[in-house]
């Protein structure tokens, strides 16, 4: 069996469904090429490139599902996601609201993620928290292969908006073409247990909800994506210093497994927050709040980023969160 | 002619040069994440940049490199920068893609279609504070498409502004043959914002230089915007590593390398017959072949300028040593930095 990774099991998924349902079909910049095994097997008229115009083939994606198909848009980063927000904030996340519930958006934005490859911080954000601020999108960071697949079969389910986001550092073939190119110099941080092997048939996995993978009594990380592999290597740097540290991947950002939180914390008492996105005003900042509203009496840290991302590689690994920074924050929180 | 071709040859062969430097930097692992060379843009390159004058301020896409270098940056500040180093022009923050020269006035973005607005800006500036300069866009024709940059078009025409949008069209939008996403013709296009238009062979560099020359007069005595439609090749494809240009050149590895999801979508139950993914595949064969013609030399602007040079073999030779030569000692100098930990 072919082990695959983030994009080729999210790829896999979507060809199944689209097997089953006519209806849907990818559409984004160049991804006749980028996911050339769908493009094979259903052509070009549900594989569909579209000229560099984000604004408007997002916005007709949005259309477009309130009419009848379930397209799925890729947005090749989530960077560029700043050419065509008006899609998103003022028409994908309103209509259901404004047509009091009347009409729906069902569509399925896919998009990368993520830094630790040296492109610049105009092409390695993580933006879950800008997106997850706007009522009436559901916004899904998987950390791996199964989980993304399982997803995307579930957000083609959904019924209203829905952003995928893979990570490139868990997507191989996305760090070939933009880290790599082709070359055997350059090398990466990628965490063990990214690929997995591609199951015969995909089954849904609710959105929405989280799952604890690693048990701990002394502190609570909450993470996605990447961040969800260093909490887990940090964890276990952590066991021989004496902190029994528990590893929650979210797998949705937005809506919150709230419950999942509040079970969690309130068994440890100390909240460590681990987030790829910016630290200010976003998901760090959200949990911090739902566990005070929740009445929730914890001490908390968050490991986050906190400036635009440097080019240089050094500088760009000191500013997203790593390994040494989750477990310095981790003896803070609870000393 | 006031700017002999001698002059614009050695500043086209002085940035393929220090490109082909960055390439193997970039081929050894020194330069991390992609890399968008302007090998084959050249001759628009020179021929528009070398005729700016102070105060003119450029607005530049994410393969901004010759026309950085013709301009005047410090060619050792731009190499430090591509190696991630505090020396570098924008201290190792920006990279390649994201390049600040604020005493050029020189600007460039990652995001395809900004450098429209961007020159809007610029020229909305000029000619408030610094009247007779004129701002230039440059930007690939995958960028026509981009909301920002046509209502930059219509801005600039609408308020009678100093811009020159000059369009290089290699006819691909990364691996998506331009037309075929692309509806009209592109100097119709800018003619209906109302923008003067004009198109030229960008490999030629009299061509571009005359061109330019006439219309950056016209910009500057106030006229309003114009377009310049110039055709060209990359002929590094897209960007270093370029996976279509790859499977062009060397099919098999490629094939090889893709090969077990491209095998499984051939095979896979339900979808299109067998037939038609066969021809998908060949389509996507057929596009790598197509941009592999692209680097042919007939299609090098650096070559042609070459051929047009009338001062002899030996001299010329001369020339190419002595810019290799400079290229050579500002790479060794930047390595020597970078070894030093600045």
């Amino acid at each position: 069996m072919t082990r695959v990774t983030i994009s080729e099991a999210v790829d896999d998924a979507l060809g199944q469904a689209m097997a089953a349902d006519e209806r849907i079909l990818l559409m984004g910049e160049d991804v006749q090429g980028m996911h050339s095994s769908l493009f094979l097997r259903f052509g070009s008229e549900r594989v569909v490139n579209t000229p560099i115009s984000e604004a408007a083939f997002l916005g007709a994606g949005v259309a477009a599902a309130m009419a009848g198909l379930r397209p799925v848009v890729e947005i090749m980063l989530v960077d560029f996601l700043g050419v065509a927000m008006d899609a998103l904030l003022n028409h994908a996340a309103k209509v259901e609201t404004f047509s009091g519930g009347r009409w729906k958006v069902p569509l399925v934005v896919r998009t990368t993620i993520g830094g630790g490859y040296g492109d610049g911080g105009q092409h390695e954000q993580s933006l879950g928290g800008w997106l997850a601020h706007i009522p009436g999108l559901a916004v899904i960071c998987p950390s791996t292969p199964l989980d993304a697949g399982s997803l995307m079969l579930s957000a083609l389910e959904y019924g209203s908006p829905v952003i995928l986001q893979e990570h490139k550092l868990l997507s191989k073939m996305w760090l070939d073409v933009l880290g790599s190119g082709g070359r055997k110099t350059v090398t990466y941080d990628i965490p063990e247990g990214t690929s997995a092997e591609l199951p015969k048939l995909w089954e849904p996995l609710p959105i929405s909800k989280g799952a604890v993978l690693r048990e701990g009594s002394d502190l609570t990380i909450i993470s996605t994506a990447v961040g969800v592999h260093r909490g887990m290597e940090a964890a276990q740097q952590l066991e021989s210093d004496g902190i029994s540290a528990s590893v929650v991947d979210l797998r949705t950002i937005s809506p919150l497994d709230r419950d999942l939180i509040y079970r969690e914390v309130r068994r440890t008492g100390h909240l460590l927050v681990l987030d790829e996105d910016y630290e200010s005003f976003g998901l760090s900042g959200e949990l911090a709040a739902v566990v005070l509203e929740a009445g929730l009496s914890i001490k908390y840290a968050r490991v986050c980023t906190r400036t635009t991302i440097p080019y240089a590689r050094e500088r760009e690994d000191q500013v997203l969160p790593n390994v040494e920074r989750i477990i310095t924050a981790a003896h803070q929180v609870c000393s | 002619m006031p700017t002999e071709l001698i002059t614009l040859y050695r500043s086209m062969l002085f940035s393929r040069l220090f490109e082909a430097s960055v390439a193997r930097l970039w081929h050894a692992g020194r330069i991390s994440g992609e890399m968008h060379l302007g090998m084959g843009e050249e001759a628009i390159a020179a021929g528009v940049v070398s005729q700016l004058i102070d105060g003119d301020a450029l607005a530049l896409d994410h393969r901004g490199t010759p026309e950085l270098l013709m301009r005047g940056v410090d060619p050792a500040a731009l190499l430090c920068e591509f190696l991630g180093q505090e020396n570098g022009l924008c201290r190792g923050m920006g990279g390649h893609m994201h390049l600040f020269a604020p005493d050029l006035l020189a600007a460039s973005s990652g995001i395809v279609g900004s450098s429209g607005p961007a020159a809007a800006g610029f020229a909305l500036a000029a000619k408030r504070l610094r009247l007779g300069t004129v701002a230039v866009a440059f930007f690939g024709e995958g960028a026509m498409n981009q909301g920002m940059l046509l209502e930059s078009m219509n801005l600039a025409a609408a308020w009678k502004l100093p811009v020159l949008f000059v369009c290089k069209t290699n006819q691909w939008s990364i691996t998506t043959r331009t037309a075929s996403v692309t509806g009209g013709n592109l100097i119709d296009r800018a003619r209906g914002f109302g923008l003067a238009t004009r198109e030229v062979n960008g490999l030629d560099v009299f061509e571009v230089w005359n061109t330019a020359n006439r219309t950056l007069d016209e910009i500057r005595s106030g006229n309003g915007p114009a377009y310049l439609l110039a055709h060209c090749s990359h002929l590094e494809g897209h960007f270093l590593g370029d996976p279509l240009l790859e499977l062009g050149r060397t099919p098999l590895k490629a094939f090889l390398k893709r090969g077990g999801g491209l095998m499984r979508a051939l095979f896979r139950g339900k979808g299109k017959p067998f037939r038609e993914r066969l021809d998908a595949l060949l389509q996507l064969n057929s596009s790598s072949g197509a941009l592999k013609t692209q680097s042919a030399s007939k299609f090098d602007p650096v070559c042609l300028a070459r051929q047009a040079l009338d001062i002899g073999e030996e001299k010329i030779a001369a020339l190419e040593n002595e810019v290799q030569e400079s290229v050579n000692a500002i790479v060794a100098r930047a390595l020597q930095a970078q070894e030093a930990g600045i």
